[in-house]
C-alpha cells in the first residue's frame, strides 16, 4: 500500500538519508530507530508531504503522493511533536476541530465516548490549559478514534503518558492494526503490540 | 551518490562559464559608458528649455529602465527556480536583485537632482519617480525576505513566489499611481521631446549598453559568490585552485 | 462519522476562529484602539483647522487602516503554526486555499470589519459630511478585505522568522498601495463633486482578483514556510 523508493532526504547542506527503500502493507506495524538528528522526524514528515524529497518518491495505492494530494490525506492520520491543541477551547471543541480539518464530521457522542475511552472522563469540558502534558496528549490521540483513517503516521506517540495510558496505545493500535490498518511510529519507549510482528527500520 | 553529482553539475560547470564571461561583459561596459558620458557631457548640444541640467537623463533613463527590466528578469528566474526546482535560476534571482535595487536607487537620486533646478524642490510626487520609488520598496522587500531566511531553500523559494506576486502588482501600482498623479493634476516628466538630437541619442543609447552589460558583469560575478557559498561542502568546490590555495 | 463538506470545512475553520477570538478579546481590541489613536493624533499633529481636516480626513483614516491590518498579521498563522494546528491544516483532505480563505475572512470579520465600523465616527472628528463618509464605508469594505489578503501571503511568507512583524510590514505595504490610492481617491471624488463609481468599482475589481489569486498563492507559501 505504502512503498517508498530510494528516498532521499536533506536539511540544509546536510544529507540526512538516501536510497531508503520500504513498504508497508495492511496489518503491518513499523518502528523507525536511530539516534537524535538521524531524520526520523523529517522521515514522517516527508511521508505526510510536508518535506519535499530531495530524491526518490512515496507511492500510495501505487501513485505518488504528490500526484494524489488530497486523496492521500483522505487516508491518512498525523501526530507530530506538537498536540495541535488550542489552550482556549475545551478538549471537546479541540477534538471536533482536530476531526474537521481531518475532513471527518463528528457528533458530541462519538467524540466524548472518544475522549471517554482515552480516559478523560470528566475532562471533557475543561479548557485544555489545565490539563497536564499526559492529558493533553491523550486529548490528541483521541483523535485516531474518530478519524477513520487506514495510515497513521506517530511521531513520538507515547510522550508524557503514563503506564496505564502506553497500555492504552498498545491496545489501540493492536485493534487499528486487526482492521486492516498500517502504523509508522517512532518512540524511543518499548512498544509491544500483541500478536503483531514489530517491523523495525533504523536510520544509521 | 549518483544524486548529489547530477543535481550539482548545473552550477559546477556555471560557476566556469561565468568566470570566463564576466571580463567580456565589463571591459565592454566601461568603454561604452566612458564613450556615452563623453558625447553626453561633452559633444550633445545644450538643452534649448532645460539647459545644462538636463544631461543627467544620461544616467537618470538608463537606470530606470534597468531597474524595472531587471525585476522582471529577477521575477522570471525566480519563477523558474520555483517552478522546475532549478537551483542555478533561484541564485540568479538573488543575484540580481542588488543591482536592480541600485538602479532604482540611481534613478530616485538623479531624479531628484534633475527636480532640484527643473521645479525648484528636491522631490516632486511624480507618477514615474513614485513608482521607481515603490519598486525600490519591492526590490528591499525582495532581499530583506531572502537575508531573514536561514534555509536557503525556502528562501529561495519564498522570495520567489513574492517576486512573483510583486511583478503581478507592479502593472497595478504603476496604473494606480498614475492615476493618482493625474488627478492631483502633478506635473509628469516628459524627457522624450519632439526632436532629440542625434548626440543625445548617441549617448543615451551607450550608457543604457553600458548599464547592460554592467548589470549582466556583476550578476555573473555575484552568482558565482552565491555557488560558491551555497556549495562550500561538495567535493568540486574543495577542487578548486582558488580554493586550495 | 462523515465526511466533512468543502464548505462544512469553511464554516469550521471561521467559526474556530471567531470563537478563538472571543476567549481572547483583547487582541480584538487592541487593533481597534490603535486604529482609533492614530487617526486621533493627527489633528493634534497638524493643527486643528476644520478645512484641513476635512480634506485629510480619507488619507489618515485610510492609512491608519493600513497600519492597523499590518498589525494584526502576525497573528494570522503564529499560533496554529507553534502549536502544530497548521500541520493538520495541510493534511487536511480539502483543498487548502478553502481553507485559507475562511482563515482570511476570519481575520477581516475580526480587523478589517470593526474598523470599517468604526470609521464613521472618526471621520466626525474631521468633519467629513455625510456623503462621504459614506463612500467612506463603501470604500473600506471593498477595501479592507483585500488588505487581509495581500497580508495573508505576506503573513505566510514570514512565518516563524525572527523579526516577522517588521518584515511583514516591509513586504506586504507597497503591495497595498494600489488599495490606498483608490479607497482615498473614492473619497475624495465625491468631496470634489464627481462619482466615485468609477474608484470603488476598481475596488471592486481588486478585490475579485485578490479573491481568485490570494487564498492559492497563500497556500503555496505555507506549504514553503512549513517544509
Amino acid at each position: 500500500m505504502l512503498e517508498i523508493r530510494n528516498l532521499a532526504c536533506t536539511r540544509g547542506d546536510h544529507l540526512l538519508f538516501s536510497d531508503l527503500s520500504f513498504s508497508l502493507s495492511a496489518g503491518e506495524l513499523l518502528q523507525v530507530q536511530g539516534e537524535n538528528g538521524k531524520g526520523k522526524t523529517s522521515l514522517l514528515r516527508t511521508l505526510c508531504g510536508f518535506i519535499v524529497p530531495a530524491a526518490g518518491e512515496i507511492r500510495w495505492r501505487g501513485q505518488n503522493i504528490g500526484e494524489l494530494d488530497e486523496e492521500y490525506y483522505a487516508e491518512m492520520v498525523y501526530l507530530g511533536h506538537l498536540n495541535a491543541l488550542k489552550d482556549e477551547l475545551n478538549a471537546l471543541e479541540n477534538l471536533h476541530i482536530s476531526a474537521g480539518l481531518a475532513g471527518w464530521a463528528v457528533d458530541d457522542r462519538q467524540a466524548i465516548a472518544a475522549l471517554r475511552h482515552m480516559g478523560l472522563r470528566g475532562r471533557e469540558t475543561l479548557p485544555v490549559k489545565v490539563l497536564s502534558q499526559g492529558q493533553r496528549r491523550r486529548v490528541a490521540l483521541a483523535r485516531l478514534l474518530v478519524c477513520n483513517a487506514p495510515l497513521w503516521i506517530l511521531d513520538e506517540p507515547l510522550t508524557a503518558l503514563d503506564v496505564g495510558a502506553v497500555g492504552l496505545m498498545q491496545e489501540l493500535i493492536g485493534e487499528h492494526l486487526a482492521k486492516d490498518g498500517m502504523v509508522i511510529f517512532t518512540t524511543h519507549q518499548p512498544l509491544e503490540v500483541a500478536g503483531v510482528e514489530l517491523r523495525r527500520l533504523t536510520l544509521a | 551518490m549518483a544524486i548529489n553529482w547530477f543535481k550539482y553539475s548545473a552550477p559546477a560547470t556555471f560557476y566556469e562559464l561565468a568566470g570566463k564571461l564576466v571580463p567580456w561583459f565589463a571591459w565592454p561596459s566601461a568603454l561604452l559608458f566612458a564613450i556615452g558620458v563623453y558625447i553626453g557631457f561633452f559633444v550633445a548640444p545644450t538643452d534649448a528649455v532645460q539647459g545644462e541640467a538636463y544631461r543627467i537623463i544620461f544616467i537618470h533613463v538608463p537606470s530606470s529602465i534597468l531597474s524595472m527590466f531587471l525585476y522582471l528578469i529577477m521575477a522570471g528566474y525566480a519563477a523558474l527556480g520555483l517552478i522546475f526546482n532549478t537551483r542555478l535560476s533561484s541564485m540568479m534571482a538573488s543575484a540580481l536583485a542588488p543591482t536592480g535595487a541600485l538602479f532604482a536607487f540611481i534613478s530616485l537620486w538623479t531624479g531628484a537632482l534633475w527636480g532640484k533646478p527643473m521645479w525648484g524642490a528636491w522631490w516632486v510626487w511624480d507618477a514615474r519617480l513614485t513608482s521607481e520609488l515603490i519598486l525600490l520598496f519591492l526590490y528591499l522587500g525582495f532581499i530583506a525576505l531572502h537575508a531573514s531566511i536561514d534555509d536557503p531553500r525556502r528562501a529561495d523559494r519564498a522570495s520567489a513566489l513574492l517576486a512573483i506576486v510583486g511583478s503581478v502588482n507592479v502593472p497595478i501600482i504603476y496604473f494606480s499611481v498614475k492615476w493618482w498623479n493625474t488627478l492631483h493634476q502633478g506635473s509628469t516628466v516628459k524627457f522624450t521631446g519632439t526632436s532629440m538630437h542625434v548626440a543625445m541619442q548617441q549617448a543615451m543609447f551607450s550608457v543604457l549598453a553600458a548599464c547592460w552589460l554592467y548589470a549582466i558583469a556583476v550578476t555573473l560575478a555575484r552568482v558565482r559568490s552565491i555557488i560558491l557559498e551555497r556549495e562550500r561542502n561538495t567535493q568540486w568546490v574543495a577542487e578548486l585552485p582558488e580554493a586550495r590555495s | 462519522m462523515n465526511k466533512l463538506s468543502l464548505f462544512g470545512l469553511l464554516r469550521l475553520v471561521i467559526g474556530r476562529d471567531l470563537m478563538l477570538a472571543m476567549r481572547r478579546r483583547a487582541d480584538v481590541l487592541t487593533t481597534l484602539i490603535f486604529f482609533v489613536m492614530v487617526v486621533s493624533l493627527f489633528p493634534l499633529g497638524v493643527g486643528p483647522e476644520l478645512d484641513m481636516l476635512r480634506k485629510m480626513a480619507p488619507g489618515v483614516v485610510w492609512v491608519a487602516a493600513l497600519l492597523s491590518s499590518m498589525l494584526s498579521l502576525g497573528r494570522m498563522f503564529s499560533a496554529d503554526y507553534l502549536d502544530g494546528t497548521l500541520e493538520q491544516m495541510l493534511l487536511a483532505p480539502q483543498s487548502l486555499s478553502v481553507l485559507v480563505l475562511g482563515k482570511i475572512l476570519a481575520h477581516w470579520m475580526l480587523s478589517g470589519l470593526p474598523l470599517v465600523l468604526m470609521a464613521p465616527v472618526l471621520g466626525l472628528q474631521f468633519d467629513m459630511p455625510v456623503q462621504a463618509l459614506w463612500v467612506l464605508i463603501a470604500s473600506l469594505l471593498l477595501g479592507t478585505p483585500v488588505l487581509s489578503m495581500i497580508g495573508a501571503v505576506g503573513a505566510a511568507l514570514t512565518l516563524g522568522l525572527r523579526g516577522g512583524g517588521v518584515l511583514v510590514s516591509l513586504l506586504v505595504l507597497p503591495l497595498c498601495i494600489p488599495v490606498l490610492i483608490f479607497g482615498t481617491g473614492a473619497v475624495e471624488a465625491v468631496s470634489s463633486g464627481m462619482s466615485a463609481v468609477s474608484h470603488l468599482s476598481l475596488l471592486g475589481a481588486l478585490l475579485l482578483l485578490a479573491l481568485v489569486l490570494t487564498p492559492w498563492v497563500t497556500a503555496q507559501a505555507l506549504r514553503i514556510s512549513m517544509e
